[in-house]
C-alpha cells in the first residue's frame, strides 16, 4: 500500500480537522493553555518538584540525542516521487495518493472518498516519527478514538432520568516498554480529558503543551448530537495523537495513566475554578488577619499563583507586576536572557505568516475547489448537448458537432476530477499550516509559564526584602531598650522564621523558574528542528502534487487539442 | 484574427492576395475610439474595405462608424431579406457600456468584425446597397440615415423589428402561434421549430459556465497571488533554506498567477465569446422564423379575402349589378397581391431551407475552432503550472540535505 511512502499527511476527517482547526486559532490563546490549575492536593506539586529535580539532571531533548533528520527520513530521497511506469523518467505523472484515489466516473463523492480513508488504514503516526527527529525511528504509539457511547450519570443527578454523558473508545498500540503492553483500550469521557490536560500544564510548565479540544458548550447544544459528537471524536484522536508525538510528553505518567487505567482519574476532582475561588476567599481574611499562613510554602511556589487558591499571594503577585510595569524602580530580577527575547519576537512574527499564509491557503483551497466544479458543470452542460444534438439531428454537421461536443465534454468532466483530487491532496498538505497555528498556542502557554515564574521569583525577592527591613527597624527599636523588648523580640523570631520559609521559597521558586526556561530553550529548538522538516514536507508534498495533476489535465486536454486539429488547419 | 479573413473572402477559399480575377469583399473593424462625454459617450470604429466588386468605389475604403450604425444596417437587412438568417450582432448592454473597460470594448470590436465580415461573405446579402451604403457612405450621409430609419421604426407599432432588438427574444410567442389561429402545418417545419427552441436553452446553459469559467480562472489567479505574497512573507521570517524555499515557491506562484489571468481572457475571447455568439445566431433564427409566421398568415389571409371576394364578384355578376367592373377591379388587385404573397412566403421556406444548411456547417466549423482554442489553452495553462512547480523540486531536493 502507497501509505508508507506517503510524506507525512494527516489522514483523513478532513473537514471536521480544519474546522476544529479555525477554532482553535480563533481562541484566545491566554485562555485555552490552562498553566494554572493549582490543587492543594500535596501529592502532585511535590511529584512536579520532583520530577523538576530529575529531569533537570537528564534531558531527553538535549541535541545528541536527535537524529539527523535526512538520514531518518526516506522520504526526501528522490525515489518516491518517480513512477517506474511512466515512460518518461522526469516526469511526476503519479503523485504520491494517487492509489489512493478509487475512480468512479461523475462521481461527487470520489473526493469524499479521499476524505473518509479510514484512519486504521495508514500509519501517518509512524511516517510522522520517520520525518520528525526523534529518539529512535521505530518507536511508535498509535492511539484510535473510536465508538461513542452514551452513559448515564449514575450518582448525584438531581434530575430523574439523569444526567448523560458519552464516552469514547480509546485505542493504544505500542511497543515503547514503557507502557508494559503492545495494546490496551480504555473507556473515557470528555471531562477525563480536561483534567489530563490540566495535569499537564501543572507537570510540564514551559513545554509546548499541545492544547487540547475546546468544551464547545455552545456548539454541544446547537449542533446535532451525532455530529458533535463525530467533531469531538475527531479533535480528541488529534489531541492525543499529538501528545503521542511529543517526546517527553508521550512518556509522561499521566498520559500512561490516562490510555491505560480504566476508571476515574485518580486527579485533581475539582478543578473548577469557581470553587478555588471561594476557597481563597475563605482563606483572605484569615491570612489577613494572621491566622492562616501568609507565607507561601515552597512547595506552593512551583505553581504559578493565577487560577490557585491563595489570594493573598495572588494580590501580591499582582502588585509586583503593576510595580514591575509602573513603579520606577527595576525589579530585582528580568528577563535577561536577549537571545531568549529575540526568539520570542520571531515566533511572535513566525505566528502572524504563518496564519496569513494558512488563510490564503483556504483561499487558495476553495478557488481549486470552485474551478473543479464549474469545469464539471461546463462538461455536463455539453454533454446534454451532445446528447440533444444527436437527437434531433436532421444533417450531418449536426453529428460532427455532436462528437465534437462529447470530446470537449469528457474532457471538461474529467479535467474536473482531477481538479477535485488535487484539492483533495492539497487540503492535506497545507494543514500543516493549520496544525502549527496550534502550536503557537502551545508556545504562548510555555512562555506564559516563564513569564508567572519570574512574577513568582520577583514578588518573593521583593517580600524578601521587605521582610529583612521591617527586621532591622525592629531590632534597631529593640536594642534601644534596656534589656530588650520582649515582645518585639518575640516579633523578631517570628519574623526571622517567616524569613527562613521565604527564603527557601525563593530559592525553590528560582530553580523552578530556571527549570522552565531551560524546557522554553530545549522546545525552541525542537520546534525549529521539526518545524523545519514538516513545512519543506509541506512544500514538497504541494509541489509535487500539484505538477502530477498538472501533467493529468495537460495530456487530457492535449489530446482533444488533436482531435480538434482538424479545424486548426481552417484558419 | 486569421478566421475573419477567411470568411471575409466571398465564396472562394482563397486569400484576398490572390489576383484579382477573383472577386472579393474584405472589411475590418478596427482601432476603437472613445468619444463623447458622460452618458453621452460612445465608441466610434474604423471600417475598413478593401474590394474589386463593380458596385463599389474603389479598391479601399475607410470610414467611420459606430454601434447604432451596425444596428441601422442589420434592421435594414432584416427588412429587405426576409429568410435569412441575418448575422447577430453583439448586445447593446447599456451598463457594461457606461464603463466601457477595455475588455468590453476589445469584445464588441471582435463581434462587429465577425458581423459585417459574414454578411459580406454571403452570396446574397453581399449584393446588399445597404450594405454599400454602410461601407461607404460620409458620416453626415450616415448619421441622417441612422436618425431617420430609428425615427420611421419607432413610429411602426406592432413591427416584429422591435422584437428583433429585444434580445431575449419575445419573438417566441408570434412564432408559437399564441394570438394567430393560422400556422403551418408542416412536421418538419414544426420539428425544426422545437429544435431551435430547445438549442437556445441548451447553448445559454453551456455559455452561461463558460462564462463562470472566466471567472474561475481569475480566482484562482487571485488566490495564487495572494498565496505567492503570503508565501514569501513566510519564508522572510523563516530565513535560511527553508526560507528561499518558501520565497521561491511564492515567486511562483505569482507568476502563474498571471498566467492564470491571461488564460481568463483568451477563454473569454476564444471560448466564451463563440458560444454567446451562438446563442444570439439562434436568436437571429427565431426572428426570421417569426418573419415566416408573419408571412404565412398574410399569405392565407389575402387567399381568404380573395375567395371571398370572387364569391362576391359571382354574385354580383348573376345579379348583373353595376359595381361588376368595380369589383373585378378590387379582385385582380387582390388577386395580385396573393399571389406576391405566396410568392413571398414561398421565398422565405425556400431562403430557410438554404440557411439552415449553411448555419449547421457554419456551426460546426465555429464551435470546431472554439474547442480547439479551448483545449490549447487549458493544455497550455496545465503545461505552465506543471513546468512552474517542478523547476522547484530540486531546489526542495536539496534543502533536505542542507
Amino acid at each position: 500500500m502507497m501509505g508508507s511512502e506517503n510524506p507525512g499527511f494527516e489522514e483523513a476527517h478532513l473537514f471536521a480537522s480544519r474546522e476544529e482547526m479555525e477554532s482553535l486559532v480563533l481562541d484566545d490563546p491566554l485562555t485555552t493553555h490552562h498553566p494554572n490549575n493549582n490543587n492543594n492536593n500535596s501529592y502532585s506539586s511535590f511529584r512536579s518538584a520532583n520530577s523538576s529535580i530529575s529531569e533537570s539532571t537528564r534531558h531527553p531533548l538535549s541535541p545528541p540525542v536527535l537524529s539527523n533528520p535526512a538520514d531518518s527520513d526516506p522520504l526526501l530521497s528522490p525515489p518516491v516521487y518517480r513512477n517506474p511506469n511512466a515512460s518518461d523518467n522526469n516526469s511526476y505523472i503519479e503523485p504520491p495518493s494517487y492509489a489512493d484515489v478509487i475512480f468512479s466516473p461523475f462521481d461527487d463523492n470520489s473526493a469524499n472518498e479521499i476524505n473518509r480513508i479510514d484512519s486504521t488504514s495508514k500509519d501517518p503516526d509512524s511516517s510522522l516519527s520517520l520525518s520528525r527527529s526523534s529518539s529512535s525511528s521505530s518507536d511508535y504509539i498509535k492511539i484510535t478514538v473510536s465508538n461513542p457511547k452514551k452513559e448515564q450519570e449514575t450518582a448525584n443527578s438531581l434530575v430523574p432520568g439523569g444526567n448523560t454523558y458519552y464516552t469514547y473508545l480509546i485505542t493504544t498500540r505500542t511497543n515503547i516498554p514503557d507502557f508494559g503492553s503492545s495494546e490496551f483500550s480504555v473507556r473515557r469521557r470528555f471531562r477525563d480529558v480536561v483534567t489530563l490536560s490540566d495535569r499537564l500544564a501543572e507537570a510540564y510548565r514551559g513545554f509546548f503543551i499541545p492544547p487540547r479540544p475546546d468544551k464547545n458548550v455552545v456548539e454541544s447544544q446547537v449542533m446535532q448530537k451525532q455530529e458533535f459528537v463525530e467533531q469531538r471524536r475527531v479533535a480528541l484522536e488529534k489531541y492525543l495523537r499529538r501528545l503521542a508525538e511529543h517526546p517527553i510528553i508521550r512518556l509522561s505518567d499521566e498520559l500512561k495513566v490516562f490510555l491505560q487505567v480504566e476508571g476515574r482519574l485518580p486527579l485533581s476532582l475539582s478543578t473548577d475554578v469557581a470553587s478555588r475561588m471561594l476557597d481563597g476567599a475563605v482563606k483572605l481574611p484569615k491570612q489577613l488577619f494572621g491566622e492562616s499562613t501568609a507565607v507561601v510554602a515552597p512547595h506552593e511556589v512551583v505553581q504559578p499563583a493565577k487560577g490557585g487558591r491563595d489570594l493573598l499571594r495572588l494580590f501580591k503577585e499582582l502588585r509586583q507586576s503593576v510595580a514591575n510595569d509602573w513603579g520606577g524602580s527595576k525589579p530585582p530580577v528580568v528577563e535577561e536572557d536577549k537571545v531568549f527575547m529575540e526568539k520570542k519576537e520571531r515566533i511572535h512574527d513566525l505566528e502572524q505568516q504563518i496564519s496569513n499564509a494558512s488563510q490564503q491557503a483556504e483561499a487558495l483551497v476553495k478557488a481549486q475547489q470552485d474551478m473543479g466544479e464549474t469545469m464539471g458543470e461546463l462538461g455536463l452542460a455539453f454533454i446534454k448537448l451532445t446528447k440533444f444534438e444527436n437527437e434531433e439531428a436532421m444533417y450531418n454537421s449536426q453529428r460532427v458537432r455532436a462528437a465534437d461536443m462529447k470530446c470537449l465534454a469528457t474532457a471538461a468532466v474529467k479535467a474536473s476530477r482531477f481538479y477535485r483530487e488535487l484539492n483533495a491532496q492539497t487540503v492535506k498538505h497545507l494543514d500543516t499550516l493549520h496544525e502549527y497555528l496550534g502550536i503557537m498556542l502551545a508556545v504562548h502557554g510555555a512562555f506564559a509559564d516563564r513569564t508567572s515564574a519570574l512574577l513568582t521569583v520577583q514578588t518573593l525577592l521583593s517580600e524578601l526584602s521587605t521582610l529583612h527591613s521591617r527586621a532591622e527597624k525592629l531590632e534597631a527599636a529593640s536594642s534601644k531598650i534596656f534589656g530588650g523588648d520582649k515582645s518585639r523580640n518575640h516579633k523578631i523570631e517570628e519574623l526571622k522564621e517567616t524569613i527562613r520559609v521565604t527564603e527557601d521559597s525563593k530559592n525553590v521558586a528560582i530553580r523552578e523558574y530556571e527549570r522552565i526556561k531551560e524546557n522554553n530553550r530545549c522546545e525552541l529548538e525542537r520546534l525549529d528542528k521539526e518545524r523545519r522538516v514538516d513545512f519543506l514536507n509541506m512544500l514538497k508534498g504541494f509541489v509535487v502534487n500539484q505538477v502530477g495533476y498538472a501533467e493529468k489535465i495537460s495530456d487530457v486536454w492535449t489530446k482533444v487539442a488533436e482531435e480538434t486539429s482538424g479545424y486548426a488547419r481552417d484558419s | 484574427m486569421e478566421q475573419q479573413s477567411q470568411r471575409s473572402v466571398s465564396g472562394s477559399v482563397q486569400s484576398p492576395r490572390s489576383p484579382s480575377s477573383q472577386p472579393y469583399l474584405c472589411v475590418s473593424v478596427t482601432d476603437p475610439v472613445k468619444l463623447g462625454n458622460g452618458v453621452q459617450a460612445y465608441i466610434s470604429y474604423r471600417v475598413i474595405t478593401k474590394t474589386n466588386f463593380p458596385e463599389y468605389q474603389g479598391p479601399e475604403k475607410i470610414v467611420i462608424r459606430r454601434y447604432s450604425d451596425f444596428i441601422w444596417l442589420r434592421d435594414r437587412l432584416f427588412e429587405k431579406y426576409k429568410g435569412i438568417f441575418i448575422p447577430p450582432l453583439p448586445e447593446k448592454s447599456a451598463v457594461e457600456k457606461f464603463r466601457f473597460s477595455a475588455e468590453f470594448i476589445e469584445m464588441r470590436r471582435q463581434a462587429l468584425d465577425v458581423f459585417v465580415n459574414r454578411i459580406a461573405s454571403h452570396n446574397l446579402l453581399q449584393q446588399s446597397e445597404d450594405l454599400r451604403t454602410f461601407l461607404q457612405a460620409d458620416e453626415e450621409t450616415m448619421e441622417r440615415l441612422r436618425s431617420y430609419e430609428t425615427g420611421i421604426f419607432k413610429k411602426k407599432p406592432a413591427d416584429l423589428m422591435q422584437i428583433f432588438k429585444d434580445v431575449q427574444s419575445k419573438v417566441s410567442d408570434v412564432v408559437l402561434g399564441k394570438e394567430k389561429p393560422v400556422e403551418e402545418s408542416n412536421p418538419e417545419y414544426e420539428k425544426l421549430k422545437h429544435y431551435v427552441f430547445e438549442l437556445e436553452n441548451h447553448l445559454a446553459e453551456a455559455q452561461k459556465h463558460a462564462y463562470r469559467l472566466v471567472k474561475r480562472h481569475r480566482e484562482l489567479g487571485q488566490s495564487l497571488s495572494d498565496f505567492g505574497k503570503a508565501a514569501k512573507l513566510l519564508g522572510a521570517c523563516e530565513g535560511q533554506a527553508l526560507g528561499k524555499a518558501f520565497s521561491d515557491l511564492g515567486a511562483k506562484s505569482e507568476a502563474l498567477s498571471v498566467k492564470l489571468q491571461k488564460e481568463a481572457h483568451q477563454l473569454l475571447m476564444n471560448f466564451e465569446e463563440p458560444l454567446k455568439d451562438y446563442v444570439r445566431a439562434v436568436q437571429s433564427i427565431k426572428a426570421t422564423m417569426g418573419e415566416r409566421a408573419n408571412a404565412f398568415r398574410q399569405q392565407c389571409e389575402l387567399a381568404e379575402t380573395m375567395k371571398l371576394k370572387e364569391i362576391n364578384l359571382d354574385k354580383l355578376m348573376l345579379t348583373r349589378s353595376d359595381r361588376v367592373g368595380e369589383a373585378e377591379h378590387e379582385y385582380k388587385e387582390l388577386k395580385a397581391a396573393s399571389e406576391e404573397a405566396t410568392k413571398r412566403f414561398e421565398t422565405i421556406v425556400r431562403l430557410m431551407n438554404e440557411e439552415i444548411v449553411r448555419f449547421q456547417e457554419q456551426k460546426t466549423r465555429d464551435m470546431g475552432i472554439a474547442f480547439h482554442e479551448f483545449a490549447k489553452g487549458q493544455a497550455r495553462l496545465a503545461n505552465s503550472v506543471a513546468d512552474a512547480w517542478r523547476s522547484l523540486l530540486p531546489k526542495l531536493e536539496a534543502c533536505s540535505f542542507a
